[in-house]
């Protein structure tokens, strides 16, 4: 076995990398009336330098299934890559669209038999015809949770209380809209390393709509 | 007995824990940046490679060819780079000619990412991918991990830090080709006078939908001139305390001289 040339072997035989690069971020979904909404921040860091700051954690993983990516970034997108060739597949193979459920199902299969390898923290939200809006969260172990709405990544903690206060059932697009994006607002604020502008995507019967806020203008104009 | 065998492994992290360090591979501690302008791509990278504290080679390539119109630049471990780009556009010019259609840069992308996860990072291989394809013009990065990222303009290696600063001062959005090679030529400029890792010459491509242009050495600012003076010592510079004189008759007394015969056995013969 050869060792890599970056990070140091400690003692006790663990490889340390501080040159994995690692999404310490803030990301959530949220069931409101006609669907569901995913929101993240857009750092991605390697130690203490921001490798990107305009990613795009929000990754689509069939036409209204999206996923939220936390933990490391190889590890997401290889997973997120995986499941989407998958429910392609079964796209074509039973001739209609997964279900949310389908999807999240795919993800923790690969999670949890890979859960010594993986680092990596998801939210799944996707709206069907049978279910209409959908969240399901894979924390690290690969465990599956149904929620009415879930928060992760590290700046997660900081509005455990913020999500809890304001969080509402059934809300319409604007005030679920305006619920994520102060709740985001708060992480980014708190948490060193979350930062960067607020992606968020809304999915409906209308298929999937993208949102786009700049620190420039205090996160309050929508672009693009 | 069959399974894996983690004997290496465990002698390894022994010897470690008694101060041995670890083998030191080539690595190209480098700077090397990426731009997208209106019309093409433009990729570029310096030419020092570091062995340690060594120089290893003050003029290396680090742009890598993978097809006629997706090109690499490479950081990190310098065989590994090297390695997988090669292995990568042989893959790829495989896969072009059973499809009978032009290689595609996410195409690449794909394939060096999901290489570079199946190591684990061991494979330590960063890279700025570019190129034009039927699709548009594309730049990506790719970590040693297999992550990667798709922006304007990217930098990686040791003189990423210098690098990106010369891009977030002046960078705007539709450049054109010349502002867009000045760009990167500054960038590696920065990194070259800033970064210890990173030095000597800058590499620059540009990728068109019709042609791509490697400009091999496109700035040289670190020549080497003519010697100002001469560093030579001056004869009598060192004082001779003493002097004897050993005349070759004499050279018997002082130490054994066996005279060889004459060649023997045929000489061996040279074209004429």
């Amino acid at each position: 076995m050869d060792f890599g040339n970056s990070g140091k072997l400690r003692e006790d035989g663990i490889h340390l990398d501080m040159d994995r690069l690692k999404k310490g971020e803030v990301n959530m979904a949220v069931t409101f009336k006609d669907g569901v909404i995913l929101g993240a921040d857009s750092r991605t860091t390697t130690g203490a330098y921001i490798a990107n700051r305009v990613t795009d954690k929000l990754t689509q993983v069939h036409d209204t299934i999206w996923c939220c990516r936390s933990g490391s970034a190889a590890d997401t997108q290889a997973v997120a890559d995986i499941v989407k060739y998958q429910l392609e597949l079964y796209a074509m193979v039973n001739g209609k669209p997964p279900t949310t459920q389908t999807a999240a199902a795919i993800f923790q299969e690969i999670c949890y038999a890979n859960k010594d390898r993986l680092t990596a923290g998801l939210i799944i939200a996707g709206w069907d015809e049978r279910h209409g809006g959908q969240v399901y969260s894979i924390p690290l172990g690969g465990s599956l949770h149904k929620q009415p709405y879930a928060i992760g990544g590290s700046g997660s903690t900081y509005i455990y209380g913020f999500c809890d206060a304001h969080w509402r059932e059934g809300m319409d697009e604007a005030d679920a809209v305006n619920f994520v994006k102060d709740a985001l607002k708060e992480a980014i604020k708190w948490d060193g390393s979350s930062g960067g502008v607020i992606r968020m995507v809304v999915l409906t019967a209308k298929g999937a709509d993208r949102h786009l806020y700049l620190p420039d203008t205090d996160y309050k104009v929508r672009h693009l | 007995m069959p399974g894996f065998d983690f004997s290496n492994y465990n002698r390894n992290a022994a010897l470690h824990a008694r101060g041995v360090p670890l083998p030191k591979a080539t690595s190209t501690g480098t700077t090397i940046v990426g731009c997208i302008y209106d019309g093409g791509v433009v990729i570029a990278a310096d030419t020092r490679a570091t062995s340690g504290p060594i120089v290893a080679d003050k003029n290396c390539e680090k742009l890598h060819y993978i097809a006629p119109n997706i090109w690499c630049a490479g950081a990190g471990t310098a065989a590994d780079t090297e390695f997988t780009t090669a292995l990568i556009s042989s893959q790829l010019e495989l896969h072009s000619l059973s499809t009978g259609r032009k290689p595609r840069v996410v195409t690449c992308m794909t394939m060096l990412k999901q290489h570079l996860f199946r190591y684990q990072g061991y494979i330590g291989a960063y890279l700025v991918v570019a190129g034009v394809d039927p699709t548009g013009t594309h730049l990506f990065t790719v970590h040693a991990h297999g992550s990667t990222d798709k922006l304007p303009y990217v930098t990686m290696g040791s003189g990423s830090l210098a690098a990106m600063s010369v891009f977030e001062t002046q960078w705007k959005p539709s450049l054109t080709r010349d502002e867009a090679v000045k760009l990167c030529a500054d960038a590696i400029e920065a990194g070259i006078w800033n970064d210890l890792g990173s030095g000597s010459n800058v590499d620059v491509a540009v990728i068109t939908p019709d042609k791509t242009t490697l400009m091999r050495n496109y700035i040289r600012p670190n020549e080497r001139t003519q010697k100002l003076g001469s560093y030579k010592f001056d004869k009598g510079t060192t004082a001779v305390l003493n002097e004897k004189i050993i005349l070759k008759g004499d050279l018997g007394k002082f130490v054994d001289v066996q005279v060889l015969a004459e060649e023997s056995g045929d000489k061996m013969e040279v074209d004429t």
